[in-house]
């Protein structure tokens, strides 16, 4: 509740001011939104859009906190049946075939009249793209967005004879420092951890990608979660706890392992760069942060939430939601939010402005996911998702807990993805 | 009394009833109807119609291996909580109600996990259960054992979760029994003594039947909250590893909210329905009749 109040006031004030203006004219928008890492991300949102609002007096906007990413959709998609439809929403960028399913959304495309309304619709990082797009259409603009790096603890690198400079490059140097590591501290610290719980397949993908390869089509009505590429990478994962013993057995709580790597238990973690702020203020020793390490490439896949807009809205409503969302994805505003979060700047324009460069030159690490989206892909989307997503989790968690070989885990869920996805494989 | 005035009694009854009937009505008569109709009717894809399938989807439902493992995780869960929490209830209800030292702070501590709020008491749970970090591998760790992935491990995961559970529920059921004790009249204690009776006999032929409703009306609350774990899976390990700790209310929420498959939520609501029917039915014509009221 505490936090809702200073929305409230901004509201109210943001009312008062339009009544005294008297616009015949202005337009209410509802949007709901998420936050899925710690932090007063609400105050920040709601600061924007007190100022947005004093900006453009005939735009009003009701920003709604809704929880994480699912609680977000379901509050979307329950006011979408109760016929109470918001204009605009930030979900979670992979919701994009679900939402086009129900029919949903409205393309961008359809939307911009200008030139200068395209030029800002190709502004962003392709790589961020990639998930808010079907059939060169685009239904998502890119908001809080992440890849996954590799943090790692210098003074551990160090204590064990380790260059503390030197992050892994690839997956054999991975592996042998994390031993190195692990054999160094008397099996007292971990070398290395990988979280397995929450968003396994994110996790997987990356692997699967570093090796090469990618899981999904890109109209979403396939996978392949059994080619060898993948089976090898899942292979390469569950040898660091069985082969290596430098990452502990059984599933890694997503959760609780920022707190492992601040205590110091483990060494190395791959984890959002969302979690970047964090860490930099809780760290008690030196740390780095780098891209993940490579098989036969480079590789993360992107994460994080785009912003949408309905369709059941008018064309009125649906102009002044892009003038709200060009508005909070402009340069000087993605530079802002990305300073506060750790999530990336979403366009190379939020790169060139003088906050964003000062605060990179600062605290280099600030940089590493917007490095690594040079080598970045789309996330785990299709249809049926949800359904797809548990699958792959499901056979990743089987394999790292021993209870399946990788080969026969990913079988598996390729069989059950099959079985699912068959009627959208025209 | 005459026609009108026996009318107007039966008004007042029915008014008086009025306002119960409506809230039932509404939040547990239709929407109970609406998903047994859900649950008979299979959505068009892309803007098609929907489509009356009869049992079909119960079909499907049957030969899911993930809905028999989610069930037979329930029925794991409900034995392995709810006998435990009833006897450690008792036990700690026995204690507190005997005359000791700082009683009224034992009774608050060993209520305190029911007033937690259950997100809460997941998260601190978390970080007990956590590997490394957490507090009961370094206690085992203190003690010389390794430690264990409490829940990252499919062998241990659902254990963990139970006895959580158990801890959360104990203290609850003990408020309870402590009120019933309480009303058991002292007479009966001194009639004992006088004629020399044992403790432990004591307890089993008086205080244990005189407890029956009590201990049948906890039985039916631990039953229901068996079936309505939710909360803590969120928190604690979302129903993995591999669906270890995925319980059937879980499944419902991941059915209808994460794969949007509403039809198959209705599905195994009504397959819950019908369960929780029979055992209910059970209840009120094998047990109750069993059972010693005052």
């Amino acid at each position: 509740m505490r936090l809702r109040i200073p929305f409230a006031m901004t509201t109210l004030a943001a009312g008062l001011l339009s009544a005294a203006h008297v616009n015949a004219n202005s337009v209410d928008l509802t949007m709901y939104y998420p936050v899925s890492v710690g932090g007063a991300l609400t105050d920040v949102v709601d600061n924007l859009v007190a100022e947005f609002e004093s900006e453009h007096p005939d735009i009003n906007v009701e920003a709604i906190y809704a929880g994480n990413y699912d609680d977000t959709r379901v509050r979307a998609m329950s006011a979408i049946e109760a016929g109470d439809t918001p204009q605009l929403s930030v979900l979670f960028s992979i919701d994009l075939y679900e939402l086009i399913e129900q029919n949903a959304i409205v393309a961008f495309d359809d939307l911009v009249e200008t030139d200068e309304e395209r030029e800002w619709l190709n502004s962003f990082y392709p790589g961020l793209m990639e998930n808010g797009q079907l059939d060169g259409k685009t239904y998502g603009i890119p908001f809080q967005r992440s890849t996954i790096v590799l943090f790692w603890n210098k003074d551990a690198f160090e204590a064990a004879g380790l260059d503390p400079e030197t992050p892994p490059e690839n997956w054999q140097e991975m592996a042998d420092m994390a031993t190195t590591v692990r054999e160094a501290s008397n099996g007292e610290q971990w070398g290395v951890m990988v979280p397995s719980t929450g968003y396994p397949y994110w996790m997987f993908q990356a692997f699967a990608f570093q090796n090469g390869h990618r899981l999904m089509s890109d109209d979403g009505t396939e996978v392949y979660f059994n080619d060898p590429a993948a089976i090898e990478a899942l292979e390469y994962w569950v040898s660091l706890s069985t082969e290596h013993e430098a990452m502990p057995s059984g599933t890694i709580e997503w959760g609780t392992l920022r707190q492992n790597f601040l205590e110091q238990s483990t060494a190395m973690m791959w984890h959002t760069t969302g979690n970047l702020t964090a860490v930099r203020s809780d760290a008690t020793f030196d740390f780095g942060v780098a891209m993940l390490p490579m098989s036969t490439q480079r590789g993360s896949p992107t994460g994080g939430g785009n912003f949408y807009i309905f369709e059941d809205t008018s064309e009125e409503e649906q102009r002044a939601a892009m003038t709200f969302i060009r508005w909070m994805t402009a340069p000087e505003r993605a530079a802002a939010w990305s300073i506060e979060t750790g999530y990336m700047g979403v366009s190379p324009a939020a790169y060139e402005t003088d906050a964003l460069q000062r605060y990179v030159e600062e605290f280099p690490p600030a940089a590493v996911a917007r490095d690594q989206l040079e080598h970045g892909t789309a996330e785990l989307s299709t249809y049926q998702g949800g359904r797809i997503r548990r699958a792959l989790d499901n056979a990743v968690q089987a394999a790292l807990t021993g209870q399946l070989s990788p080969e026969e885990a990913l079988n598996q869920a390729q069989q059950e993805a099959d079985s699912v996805l068959r009627r959208y494989a025209r | 009394m005459s026609f009108t005035d026996h009318r107007k009694m039966q008004l007042y009854g029915a008014l008086l009833l009025l306002p119960a009937a409506i809230l039932l009505a509404t939040f547990a008569y239709l929407p109970t109807i609406a998903t047994v109709v859900n649950s008979l009717f299979l959505p068009g894809f892309r803007g098609a119609p929907t489509q009356f399938v009869g049992l079909e989807n119960y079909h499907v439902l049957f030969d899911d291996p993930t809905f028999w493992k989610v069930a037979r995780n329930n029925l794991l869960y409900a034995l392995g909580t709810i006998p435990t929490s009833i006897a450690l209830a008792l036990a700690m209800a026995l204690f507190v109600n005997g005359k000791l030292r700082g009683r009224g702070f034992v009774r608050m501590a060993y209520f305190t996990p029911t007033i937690l709020p259950m997100i809460a008491a997941a998260n601190i749970w978390m970080f007990f259960y956590a590997p490394q970090i957490g507090l009961f591998n370094t206690l085992l760790g203190a003690l010389g054992f390794s430690s264990v992935n409490w829940l990252g491990d499919p062998s241990v995961a659902l254990g963990s979760v139970i006895v959580m559970s158990i801890w959360k529920e104990a203290g609850f059921f003990m408020i309870f029994y402590l009120a019933a004790l309480q009303g058991i009249p002292p007479e009966l204690k001194e009639a004992s003594d006088l004629e020399g009776t044992s403790r432990w006999s004591f307890f089993w032929r008086v205080t244990f039947p005189l407890l029956m409703p009590t201990t049948l009306f906890v039985l039916i609350n631990a039953l229901i909250n068996a079936v309505r774990v939710v909360d803590h899976l969120f928190i604690l390990t979302k129903g993995g590893p591999n669906n270890a700790t995925n319980l059937l209310l879980y499944y419902v929420y991941e059915n209808a909210f994460s794969f949007f498959d509403r039809t198959m939520a209705a599905t195994i609501t009504v397959v819950i329905l019908l369960v929780l029917a029979v055992v209910a039915t059970l209840k009120f014509t094998v047990l109750d009749r069993r059972t010693h009221y005052q």
